[in-house]
C-alpha cells in the first residue's frame, strides 16, 4: 500500500493526506501490510484505508524513540530548545489552521466552525501552554544537613511513552498527550483511534517540518486490541497514557502491570452531574447545561450527561432545557453554522438509541428528541435528548452514554442532591448552579469530582488540571500538573564528609 | 528638533540604514518634552569621542505624563483586565521581532555602548530575546495557593501585580537590562516607565518601534530618557510609582532607597556593585582556570557589576597563573568594536576612564606592582589596557573599591578558610567564582562564601532561568528565573468565611 493517499474535502479540494505509519521523521506501510478503513460519519461512506500497525511497527517505532531519547531529545539539548520546537509546531499549526480543521471535521463529523475556532485554537493554546513550562519545573535543593552532604531532587523524563488516544477530539487529545511529553522531554509513540487517526498523521509531518527530530515523536495508527495491546506491553515503554473508556483502561492498566509495570495515567469516562438549585438563573443554568451535554453531541468525558434539579424549578428548567434542544444548530459538519454534527460511528448511535429504549422500558419520559435526526440520510446523528424523571437504579442513570442524551430527576434537599451527585463510579466533573455563595463552596468540597464547575461548564484550559476521581481516572492532564505525568524525581545525595563505620 | 535619528551602518557584521526614534515614548507616541526648557543629551561615540547624535532630554513633567499613561494602561487595558496567556503572547512576540532585527540592534547596541559587535550580537541581543520568550511563558502560569479548605473556611492567595513601576537602568548593558526590567514587570501585569541610561539610550529608543508593533497596548510601557537627578529622582520620589527597580552603582542604590521611603515607601529592588572574588586552588584545571579569571574581569570591558576583580590564587601554582594570566591578558583583543576580533572595546565615557585610571594611578602610589598594563590603550576613544596589579593588600583602595573597568587585583592564600574569610571581607556579596577539582569542597566554600552567585569551574555564565542578585550592599531582591516575578507581585490573601459565626460576645 502507498502511505499517502488523496482525499476529497469540502472547502479544500482534493488533497494528500498521509496513511501509513511515521516512524524516525519517515512514512513506511505497516509490515503486516494490513490496512483498516474509516467511515465519514455524514454519509456512512468509506472514507480512507490507513496502514494498521502491528506489534513489529509498535517495536520498530520504540527503538526510534528509545535513540532520540539518548541522543537528540530529553537532556541532551537545554529545555528552551524543546521549548522553541513546540513553539515553532505550534506556529505551523496556525499556519495550517483551515485544512487541518477542514481534516478534523470530515474524519470526526465536528461542524469545522468548531473543529476551527475550539478544537485547532486549543491545540495550539496547549503546545504553547507546555513550550512555555518547558524550563520551568524545578527541583529542590534540600540542604538541612550542614556540612555531612549535599541532597538535591532532579526532575527528570520519564523517557519512551506510548500515548493512545481516542476518536471525540483527535486533535485536542494528540495535543494534550504530546505537549507535555515533550516539554518534559521524553519521546513518543502515538496510537491515534481507528475511527479518526488522520489529523494524528497530518501533524506528523509538520512536527518534522518544526525541526522535531526524528524519533522523538512516533505515530502508530492501528487497532485497540492488536496495536494498542502492543504498546501497552511493551517492554521497552516506560509509561503509557490513555484516554478513552473505562473497560479499555483497565485492559491497558493490566497490561501494563502484566509486562513491565510501566506507569500508567489514565482519563477515562464519567456520568457527570450537574445541580441546579432554587436560586440559581433558570435560563443560564440552562444554556451551560446545553452546553455541557450537547457539545461535541455529547460525545465527551466530562458532558453533563445527568441534571439534578431542585423541586421548585424543575418544570421550568425542563422547558427551558427543551427550548435549547430545539434550536440546537443541527447539520453537516462542512457547513459553517453547524455545532452539533452526526455521532462518529453506526456503532456509537446504535448503542446510544438502545440506551434510550432502555430508559424509556425503565420509565424514564422523552421530554425531547429520543431519535435519529430525519435529515441523516447516510450518516449517524441522534436528536438532542432529555429522558426526565429518572431514578438512580435506572442503566440510563448509572452507565455513560457518550451522546446527546441528558437524564433529569428534581431533589428537595442539598444532601439529597449530594448523594444523588456522588452515587455514581464515576468522578470526572460536576457543576452546581446556585447564586448562594457558601452553598456553591460547601457543595464544591463534597462532590467528589476532579473538576467542579460553580455556574458554569463545559470551559477548558491549558493552564488548569483536568482528571477523575474514582474510576474516571488516574493523575491530571494540563497545567503544571500535567508535566508531572512525564517526569520521575531522582533524589540525589552527594556526600561530603560522612563517612561509615565497619563493622557497623 | 527631529525626533528621529538614522545612522548607516557598514561593517563586516551589517550593512544597512537603522532609523531610531528619538522622541519621548509615552502611550505609544513618540513626543517632544513638555517644559519649554528642556535641553538635549549629547550621545557620545566610546570608540572615537566623537558625537553620534543629540536627543531630547526628559524631564519631570514627562514622567508625569507618562504616569498618567502607566496607569490608564493598568487600569483599562492590562494588569487584571488582561489574561496572563494574552500578556504572554505579547512577550513572546517581542522576542520574535528582537531576533528579526538581531543585526540591527546589536549595531545600534555596540555604536552606543563600544563593546564589540560579536558580543552585543551573540551574547547582549541574544539575551534579551530569550529573557522576553523565557517571561512570556511565565506569564500565565503564575499561581497563588490554596491554603486551606475546611468546613469553615476556604483561604486562598493572590499574586497581584504591583502596579506603576519605575525602573532605572546602567550603561553597561543597555538592551541586556532592559530585557531583565520590562520582561518580568509586563508578566506579571505591571505597567513601566523605565529610563535608561543617558548614556546609552538608543537601543531602548529603538525598541520602542518594536514595542508598538508587537501591539503593545498604549501606556504599558513609557520610555523617559533624561538623568538621574531629574528623571530618575521623579521616579523615586513620586507617589504614584508603586515600586521601584534599580540597577547601578551602589551609592546610588542607596538615595534610591532614601528617596522611596521618604515619599510612598514604595517598595524597592536594586542591583548594585560588586568586588566579587575568584578563588583559584591548587587542584583547578589550570589553563580553564587562567582563561576565566581573564574572562571574569576583561568581559564587557571590565563594566560588569559582577566582575571577578579579586582574584585569589594558591600559593603552590601562585607564580606561574600570575605568569600565565599575564601574558593571557596582552593576548585580549583591544580595539575598535566592530572589528569582529575584538574582544574588549572602550570605556563608556572619559568620566568613567578618568576614574579608573585614577584608581590605577592609587594603586601604583600605594605600592602595588603592574604585571600588566596600567596605561591608556590608543590615542582616541576611552579605551584602557588590561591591566593586572599583584602584591595587593587589603587595606589598598583598589583592592576595596569597584572600580568597573579592566583591572584585577591579584593575591595568593594558603588555605581555604583563610581565602574564605579574606573573599567575604567586604560590604559587597553579588558574586564569587571558585576553581577547584574537589567537588566537596567546591559545595563547602559555595555554602560559606557571601554571595547571591557563586560560579564552579566557570565565570559569567548567565542563563535567564538562573535568579541572580545580591548580599549586603550589592542589593535586595532577585533578577532572572521564576524569582524575578516576585519583585512585581504583592501577595493578597483571601479568607472566606462559610460558616463560623462572630465571636464578639454579645447576643442579637
Amino acid at each position: 500500500m502507498s502511505t499517502h493517499a488523496e482525499l476529497q474535502v469540502p472547502s479544500l479540494g482534493k488533497v494528500t493526506v498521509p496513511v501509513g505509519i511515521f516512524i524516525n521523521n519517515e512514512w513506511s506501510p505497516s509490515s503486516f501490510k494490513e490496512t483498516f478503513a474509516t467511515i465519514n460519519p455524514a454519509t456512512g461512506e468509506k472514507q480512507l484505508d490507513f496502514a494498521h500497525g502491528s506489534a513489529a511497527d509498535v517495536d520498530r517505532a520504540v527503538k526510534a524513540a528509545r535513540k532520540a531519547f539518548k541522543t537528540t531529545w530529553g537532556n541532551n539539548i537545554a529545555a528552551t530548545e524543546r521549548a522553541a520546537a513546540l513553539n515553532k509546531l505550534a506556529d505551523l499549526m496556525e499556519r495550517d489552521s483551515d485544512k487541518l480543521a477542514a481534516l478534523e471535521s470530515i474524519n470526526s463529523g465536528k461542524g469545522v466552525r468548531i473543529a476551527r475556532d475550539a478544537d485547532v485554537a486549543d491545540s495550539v493554546a496547549c503546545l504553547r501552554y507546555y513550550a512555555g513550562l518547558a524550563d520551568k519545573f524545578f527541583g529542590q535543593t534540600i540542604p538541612h544537613f550542614g556540612k555531612e552532604k549535599f541532597v538535591y531532587t532532579l526532575h527528570q523524563p520519564i523517557g519512551v511513552c506510548g500515548q493512545i488516544i481516542p476518536w471525540n477530539y483527535p486533535l485536542l487529545m494528540w495535543a494534550w498527550k504530546v505537549a507535555p511529553a515533550l516539554a518534559a522531554g521524553c519521546c513518543v509513540v502515538m496510537k491515534p483511534s481507528e475511527l479518526t487517526p488522520l489529523t494524528a498523521l497530518v501533524l506528523c509531518d509538520l512536527a518534522k517540518e518544526a525541526g522535531i527530530p526524528a524519533g522523538v515523536i512516533n505515530t502508530v495508527p492501528g487497532l485497540g486490541a492488536t496495536t494498542g495491546d502492543a504498546i501497552s506491553r511493551h517492554m521497552d515503554i516506560d509509561k503509557v497514557a490513555f484516554t478513552g473508556s473505562v473497560v479499555t483502561g483497565r485492559r491497558i492498566s493490566i497490561a501494563a502491570a502484566e509486562s513491565n509495570l510501566k506507569k500508567v495515567t489514565l482519563e477515562l469516562g464519567g456520568k457527570s452531574p450537574m445541580l441546579v438549585f432554587d436560586s440559581a438563573d433558570v435560563e443560564e443554568a440552562a444554556a451551560w447545561t446545553a452546553m455541557g451535554i450537547w457539545f461535541n453531541s455529547g460525545q465527551d468525558c466530562c458532558a453533563s450527561s445527568r441534571v439534578y434539579v431542585q423541586e421548585g424549578i424543575y418544570d421550568k428548567f425542563l422547558a427551558a432545557l427543551k427550548k435549547k434542544a430545539e434550536t440546537v444548530a443541527i447539520g453537516q459538519p462542512h457547513d459553517e453554522a453547524t455545532s452539533f454534527g452526526p455521532l462518529i460511528s453506526a456503532g456509537q448511535r446504535d448503542k446510544v438509541l438502545g440506551y434510550i429504549e432502555t430508559g424509556k422500558k425503565e420509565g424514564a419520559r422523552v421530554v425531547t428528541g429520543g431519535q435519529k435526526w430525519p435529515k441523516s440520510g447516510g450518516g449517524f446523528w441522534i436528536e438532542p435528548t432529555i429522558l426526565a424523571d429518572t431514578t438512580l437504579d435506572m442503566k440510563v442513570v448509572q452507565e455513560e452514554i457518550f451522546g446527546p442524551v441528558i437524564v433529569a430527576a428534581k431533589f428537595k434537599t442539598e444532601e439529597e442532591a449530594l448523594e444523588l451527585a456522588n452515587t455514581t463510579s464515576y468522578g470526572l466533573a460536576a457543576a452546581v448552579f446556585t447564586n448562594d455563595a457558601r452553598q456553591a463552596t460547601r457543595i464544591t468540597a463534597a462532590l467528589d469530582a476532579g473538576t467542579v464547575w460553580q455556574n458554569q461548564y463545559a470551559l477548558l484550559h491549558a493552564g488548569v488540571p483536568f482528571g477523575g476521581f474514582k474510576q474516571s481516572g488516574i493523575g491530571r492532564e494540563l497545567g503544571t500538573y500535567g508535566l508531572e505525568a512525564y517526569t520521575q524525581v531522582k533524589a540525589v545525595h552527594q556526600n561530603l564528609t560522612q563517612t561509615v563505620e565497619w563493622p557497623i | 528638533m527631529s525626533l528621529s535619528f538614522t545612522h548607516e551602518f557598514s561593517h563586516s557584521g551589517f550593512k544597512g540604514k537603522v532609523e531610531i526614534p528619538t522622541g519621548l515614548f509615552i502611550n505609544n507616541e513618540w513626543a517632544s518634552p513638555k517644559s519649554d526648557g528642556a535641553r538635549t543629551i549629547d550621545i557620545v561615540n566610546p570608540a572615537t569621542g566623537q558625537l553620534i547624535t543629540s536627543i531630547p532630554e526628559g524631564l519631570p513633567a514627562d514622567v508625569e505624563l507618562a504616569l498618567d499613561a502607566a496607569h490608564n494602561a493598568f487600569n483599562n487595558t492590562w494588569g487584571p483586565n488582561c489574561s496572563g496567556s494574552e500578556r504572554g503572547k505579547y512577550l513572546i512576540k517581542i522576542a520574535e521581532l528582537i531576533e528579526r532585527d538581531i543585526d540591527k540592534l546589536a549595531s545600534i547596541e555596540s555604536l552606543d555602548s563600544g563593546k564589540a559587535f560579536m558580543r552585543a550580537k551573540m551574547g547582549d541581543v541574544t539575551t534579551a530575546a530569550s529573557v522576553f520568550r523565557y517571561y512570556g511563558g511565565w506569564a500565565d502560569k503564575i499561581h497563588g495557593k490554596v491554603i486551606e479548605q475546611s468546613i469553615d473556611k476556604l483561604a486562598y492567595t493572590r499574586h497581584e501585580p504591583i502596579g506603576v513601576c519605575g525602573q532605572i537602568i546602567p550603561w553597561n548593558f543597555p538592551l541586556v537590562m532592559f530585557s531583565f526590567k520590562v520582561a518580568p514587570a509586563l508578566a506579571t501585569g505591571c505597567t513601566v516607565v523605565i529610563k535608561p541610561s543617558e548614556l546609552t539610550p538608543l537601543s531602548a529608543m529603538y525598541m520602542t518601534k518594536l514595542l508598538k508593533e508587537a501591539g503593545l497596548p498604549a501606556g504599558v510601557v513609557n520610555v523617559v530618557v533624561g538623568y538621574g537627578p531629574t528623571v530618575g529622582n521623579a521616579l523615586t520620589t513620586n507617589p504614584r510609582v508603586d515600586k521601584v527597580a534599580f540597577t547601578g552603582s551602589t551609592a546610588v542604590g542607596r538615595m534610591i532607597m532614601e528617596a522611596a521611603s521618604k515619599s510612598n515607601l514604595k517598595s524597592v529592588t536594586l542591583e548594585l556593585g560588586g568586588k566579587s572574588a575568584n578563588i583559584v586552588f591548587d587542584d583547578a584545571n589550570f589553563n580553564e582556570a587562567v582563561k576565566y579569571a581573564a574572562h571574569a574581569i576583561f568581559f564587557n570591558h571590565g563594566q560588569n557589576c559582577c566582575a571577578g576583580s579579586r582574584l585569589f590564587v594558591q600559593r603552590g601554582i601562585y607564580d606561574e597563573f600570575a605568569r600565565k594570566l599575564t601574558e593571557v591578558a596582552r593576548r585580549v583583543k583591544v580595539g575598535d568594536p566592530f572589528d569582529p576580533s575584538t574582544y574588549q572595546g572602550p570605556q563608556i565615557s572619559q568620566t568613567q576612564y578618568d576614574r579608573i585610571m585614577n584608581y590605577i594611578e592609587s594603586g601604583k602610589q600605594a605600592g602595588a606592582k603592574v604585571l600588566t598594563g596600567g596605561e591608556r590603550h590608543g590615542k582616541t576613544g576611552y579605551f584602557i589596557e588590561p591591566t593586572i596589579f599583584g602584591d595587593v593588600t587589603s587595606d589598598m583602595k583598589i583592592v576595596r573599591d569597584e572600580i568597573f573597568g579592566p583591572v584585577v587585583v591579584m593575591t595568593s592564600f594558603d588555605t581555604e578558610e583563610e581565602v574564605i574569610a579574606a573573599a567575604n571581607d567586604t560590604k559587597y556579596g553579588l558574586a564569587s567564582g571558585v576553581f577547584t577539582s574537589d567537588l566537596a569542597r567546591a559545595h563547602r566554600v559555595a555554602a560559606r562564601i557571601k554571595a547571591g552567585t557563586v560560579w564552579v569551574n566557570c565565570y559569567n555564565d548567565f542563563h535567564v532561568q538562573i535568579p541572580f542578585g545580591g548580599f549586603k550592599e550589592s542589593g535586595i531582591g532577585r533578577e532572572l528565573g521564576e524569582y524575578a516575578l516576585e519583585n512585581y507581585m504583592q501577595v493578597k490573601a483571601v479568607q472566606i468565611n462559610l460558616g463560623k459565626s462572630c465571636p464578639l460576645p454579645v447576643e442579637l
